[in-house]
């Protein structure tokens, strides 16, 4: 089986699903990364991209809260699957070790 | 829901697009996020969250949304992704037909290349001058008994009448000169470069790009405008603006600007330097007599002009028509002289005038190579044809199973001309790798150098085209013949190609054989039209015989003094100066009269101003009376005519006769065998040779000594002239090199149709081979019974080449009549011409039988010889 990967910007986008939790759609998403990042990004790349990783398993999703502003559509919120959980995880604990193998050298020039 | 309706809605049409474009699935909740965003655009005004959700919509069209982007789509790609393979497979699996339909693609599509870029190159040719569609030469017809003949040749003051009263129709009026050789020097420094003395407007008209100085640099009479490698020829790497330099030894001009070489595909390529016009004028006597007597008589001049942006050329030309006729006095006007404008997009292209009408010029080779490319593509489509008809029983098995199976008829279709692309794709590939490393011998035939444009999106454009083109050209045949096979005829192995596919087939070879023949008969005839011009007798003795201009007054008065040199110093037989070199003609007349003329006869006679030694160097051939002799003073008025002069005028024994000229009697005393001495494919003119020491000099002949190598003749020539005149650069031409330039054209012409026969011949042959080699493999079990029956390899062999023998025979036939009446036509623009001969068809036909049989006689041996045992074994 072919091994999952994910860019950077799919995994910011993994990761605000998992900070959104139960409110994560495309406008919603969209906000977070402008809000934490200062990042201008466009609502159908933003789209894309959580609809890619949904093919990929690492997000799923169900429709719901449709309100008047919308025209009473309704939103795609999407949640993390385990296998995108274990994903973000992965990604941390690799970071970490990293981060912790840098000799302290480096830090002091 | 009321308010719902009050709220502000972005434009419907753009949901429209996005409900057509997207998946349902997502079009929803994308319209729901943007509605979303689009209130809070609407903060701005409406108009910016109008535009935003417009903006937002379009980047929403992306394939994964897309209703294009299916499982069922997906499967067609990958459909194709098979056909493609399977292409390549098949290509791999039968080696030598795929090496057959490729190199033969290759040559038919590197040919096509070549044919393209030259077109390209030739109808861009005058293109790079900024006002290419406004400007025009000013031509002239005249008429001599009801003949019209159209010359470039104007009067001095019809420039100026054209530019004060016409004023408003020309932006731009330019008097020119010929473009000749001129010495240019800085003090020591001296070298020869074309050039043109160009009114002031000239750098304007030619729209010069000027790396020093302005394009108004011709305002001084005293200046001269140089080109980037003259300049850097004369100075080096030092300033050359304000230096003085001095034009012919005599006239001292002022660098002025310097401007970057005229691109060499263009009517001006040759232009080195531009000089005032004025200087011109005010420098040479004659020219400042044409203006003070404003002689509208005499045409010497070149003169361009350039109409104003919005003018019509055509009006305009209308309108300036009888500008001439109207200044002549009545004797000149009986030549009906009619002035007009030839645009300059037909001067390279459609130059031959006939009777005054337009009758083509370069532009008919154009359209003749054009046509040629084209069939020899078209050639080795066939070839592709051929094979793949050819070989479709191997397929049919292939096709019933695949029907069988439920492929539709379409994506069999689709499957073939996969097949076709991957054929073509490589064949295009390897065709440019041929045509860059032929380009370099191409270039030798050509004028000016083509370069293959492989960064140009045009090139790949017009790639692409001809990609597609050849690809459904080669492929649509087969696709559609074998995709339309039932699938249980196929699959019983009944199946055989009807009678229609072998028809079809052998129509395709005589088509490429007739084309093949009419090339080859189109190539000998050419050749032998060169030939037989080239062995025109000449009428003179062109061996060892060197020219030079004399472009100054350096040899003014010095005549007898460089012959007595020259000849003590054993280089030379002898030497003459004439007023036109020994390859050509440069002043013609009118005027004259005799005895019993018929006073309505318009003469026109080329004239031809020699020295006393002229006959004895050039080695003509007196057939009447006698030659220019140092005894005779009256010999200066005298004249000799040449064989063509002396029928024109239609007067018998006309040595002694007179003839007026003016107000000058001139006795006749010598007829001379005709020389020829301009074009070698028309008529020699009726040519009068006039001794003259002083006006029309311009050229110095000599005879070299035989009797020593021509290097050694050479060398002490060139120290002679050196010592007499020092100022002059020696720079002799040979006459038989110049007469031998004047075949160049029709020399390319047949160089170009030997090519192009040779590699029809070589793609028709490919095909032949493969199909020779695929007959033969089908009937191996006949000839297996055949040969154990008693049939000999001769037997064999007969049977099987008859057939081809049969079609290249049918294809001469049909060639021949074309060839005929293509060739006839051709030839008719000649007036020293072959005529058609019988033999040119059957030596046209015996090689293309003798290559047709050599082509299939290998594989039908190879199959006749082949033993009983295992063939009949085979299957």
């Amino acid at each position: 089986m072919k091994r999952v990967t994910i860019g950077e910007f799919e995994e910011l986008c993994l990761l605000m699903v998992g900070v959104l939790h139960e409110d994560a759609y495309g406008v919603s998403v969209k906000d977070e990364i402008v809000k934490r990042t200062g990042r201008n990004v466009t609502i159908s790349s933003i789209h894309s991209t959580l609809v890619r990783l949904e093919k990929k398993g690492l997000l799923k999703s169900y429709m719901g809260g449709a309100n008047e502003i919308r025209g009473g559509r309704a939103k795609r919120i999407f949640e993390m699957t385990s296998a995108g959980k274990q994903m973000v995880t992965e990604a941390r604990e690799l970071r970490n070790q990293l981060w912790t193998d840098i000799p302290k050298l480096v830090w002091e020039k | 829901m009321g308010e719902v309706n009050k709220r502000k809605q972005p434009p419907r049409w753009i949901n429209r697009l996005l409900n057509w474009y997207c998946k349902e699935e997502y079009s929803n909740e994308i319209r729901g996020d943007l509605m979303e965003l689009y209130d809070r655009w609407l903060d701005k005004g409406k108009f910016k969250a109008d535009l935003k959700y417009v903006l937002n919509v379009i980047l929403f069209m992306r394939m994964y949304n897309s209703r294009l982007n299916t499982d069922q789509n997906s499967n067609q790609i990958d459909m194709f992704k098979s056909y493609f393979k399977l292409g390549y497979r098949n290509l791999l699996r039968n080696k030598g037909y795929s090496v057959i339909n490729i190199s033969g693609l290759t040559v038919g599509m590197a040919i096509t290349m070549f044919i393209g870029l030259w077109i390209k190159a030739e109808l861009s040719y005058n293109k790079s001058i900024e006002n290419y569609t406004q400007i025009a030469q000013v031509l002239q017809h005249k008429t001599y008994n009801g003949d019209t003949r159209t010359q470039v040749s104007i009067p001095f003051p019809l420039g100026e009448e054209l530019a004060t009263k016409y004023d408003s129709d020309f932006k731009y009026v330019v008097m020119s000169d010929w473009t000749y050789d001129h010495i240019l020097s800085r003090g020591k420094t001296r070298i020869l470069q074309k050039g043109n003395f160009m009114d002031v407007q000239a750098p304007h008209f030619l729209s010069l790009e000027m790396i020093k100085g302005s394009r108004d640099g011709l305002e001084d009479p005293h200046s001269i405008l140089l080109s980037e490698s003259t300049a850097k020829a004369l100075f080096g790497d030092s300033d050359p603006m304000g230096q003085l330099i001095e034009v012919d030894n005599e006239l001292s001009v002022k660098v002025s600007g310097v401007f970057s070489e005229i691109p060499a595909n263009s009517t001006f390529g040759d232009i080195q330097f531009i000089a005032p016009w004025e200087l011109y004028v005010s420098s040479y006597e004659w020219v400042r007599s044409a203006k003070e007597r404003q002689a509208w008589d005499e045409n010497s001049y070149l003169l361009y002009v350039q109409v104003e942006d919005l003018a019509d050329m055509t009006i305009v030309s209308e309108k300036i028509k009888n500008v001439k006729y109207d200044h002549l006095n009545d004797y000149e006007k009986t030549f009906k002289p009619e002035i007009l404008l030839h645009p300059m997009s037909d001067w390279y292209l459609r130059s031959n005038w006939e009777n005054g009408i337009q009758v083509g010029g370069l532009i008919q080779y154009v359209w003749l190579f054009g046509i040629i490319g084209a069939f020899v593509l078209i050639l080795a489509c066939v070839n592709f044809m051929n094979l793949s008809t050819a070989r479709s029983e191997k397929r049919a098995k292939e096709v019933g199973i695949r029907k069988a199976i439920g492929t539709l008829k379409g994506q069999l279709v689709q499957q073939f001309l996969c097949e076709s692309f991957v054929v073509v794709l490589l064949a295009f590939i390897l065709a440019i790798a041929m045509v860059g490393a032929v380009m370099p011998y191409v270039n030798n035939i050509v004028d000016y150098p083509i370069e293959l444009p492989l960064v140009e999106l045009d090139f790949w454009l017009v790639s692409i085209g001809v990609i597609l083109l050849t690809g459904f050209l080669a492929g649509s045949y087969p696709a559609l013949y074998l995709s339309s096979l039932k699938p249980i005829k196929a699959l019983k192995g009944t199946f055989k190609a009807g009678i229609a596919a072998v028809v079809f087939r052998r129509m395709l070879v005589i088509f490429q054989f007739s084309v093949s023949v009419l090339l080859i008969i189109g190539t000998i005839v050419v050749l032998k039209q060169i030939q037989y011009s080239k062995d025109r007798p000449l009428g003179y003795d062109k061996s060892g015989m060197i020219s030079m201009e004399l472009s100054t007054s350096d040899f003014e008065g010095k005549y007898n003094v460089l012959r007595n040199e020259l000849l003590s110093s054993g280089a030379i037989v002898d030497m003459t100066e004439s007023s036109s070199s020994m390859t050509e003609v440069q002043n013609t007349a009118g005027g004259f009269s005799w005895k019993e003329k018929d006073p309505n006869f318009r003469t026109n006679f080329s004239l031809v101003f020699i020295t006393h030694d002229y006959g004895n160097t050039v080695g003509w051939e007196m057939l009447e009376g006698r030659n220019f002799s140092r005894e005779f003073s009256t010999d200066s008025t005298a004249y000799i005519l040449n064989e063509a002069a002396v029928e024109y005028m239609g007067i018998e024994d006309p040595v002694g006769q007179t003839m007026k000229w003016g107000r000058g009697d001139h006795e006749i005393i010598g007829v001379v065998r005709n020389m020829l001495m301009e074009s070698p494919f028309k008529a020699v003119t009726p040519t009068i040779y006039i001794m003259d020491y002083d006006n029309n000099t311009n050229y110095i002949t000599m005879k070299l000594n035989p009797n020593q190598s021509i290097r050694k003749s050479l060398e002490q020539v060139e120290t002679v002239v050196g010592k007499i005149a020092p100022k002059v650069p020696f720079n002799p031409f040979f006459v038989d090199i110049a007469h031998a330039k004047k075949f160049a054209a029709e020399e390319r012409v047949a160089k170009l149709a030997g090519t192009f026969s040779v590699l029809a011949i070589f793609i028709s042959c490919l095909g032949l081979f493969g199909l020779a080699s695929f007959v033969a493999e089908q009937r191996t079990k006949e000839i297996g019974i055949r040969k154990v029956l008693g049939a000999t390899i001769l037997n064999l062999w007969h049977m099987l080449t008859t057939e081809f023998v049969l079609l290249v025979l049918v294809s001469c036939v049909i060639a021949s009549p074309i060839a005929y009446y293509g060739l006839s036509r051709w030839l008719e623009s000649y007036e020293y011409r072959i005529d058609m001969n019988g033999w040119f068809f059957v030596v046209a036909a015996i090689s293309a039988l003798t290559i047709t049989l050599c082509t299939v006689s290998y594989q039908s041996i190879r199959a006749a010889r082949m033993s009983p045992a295992k063939s009949l074994r085979s299957e």
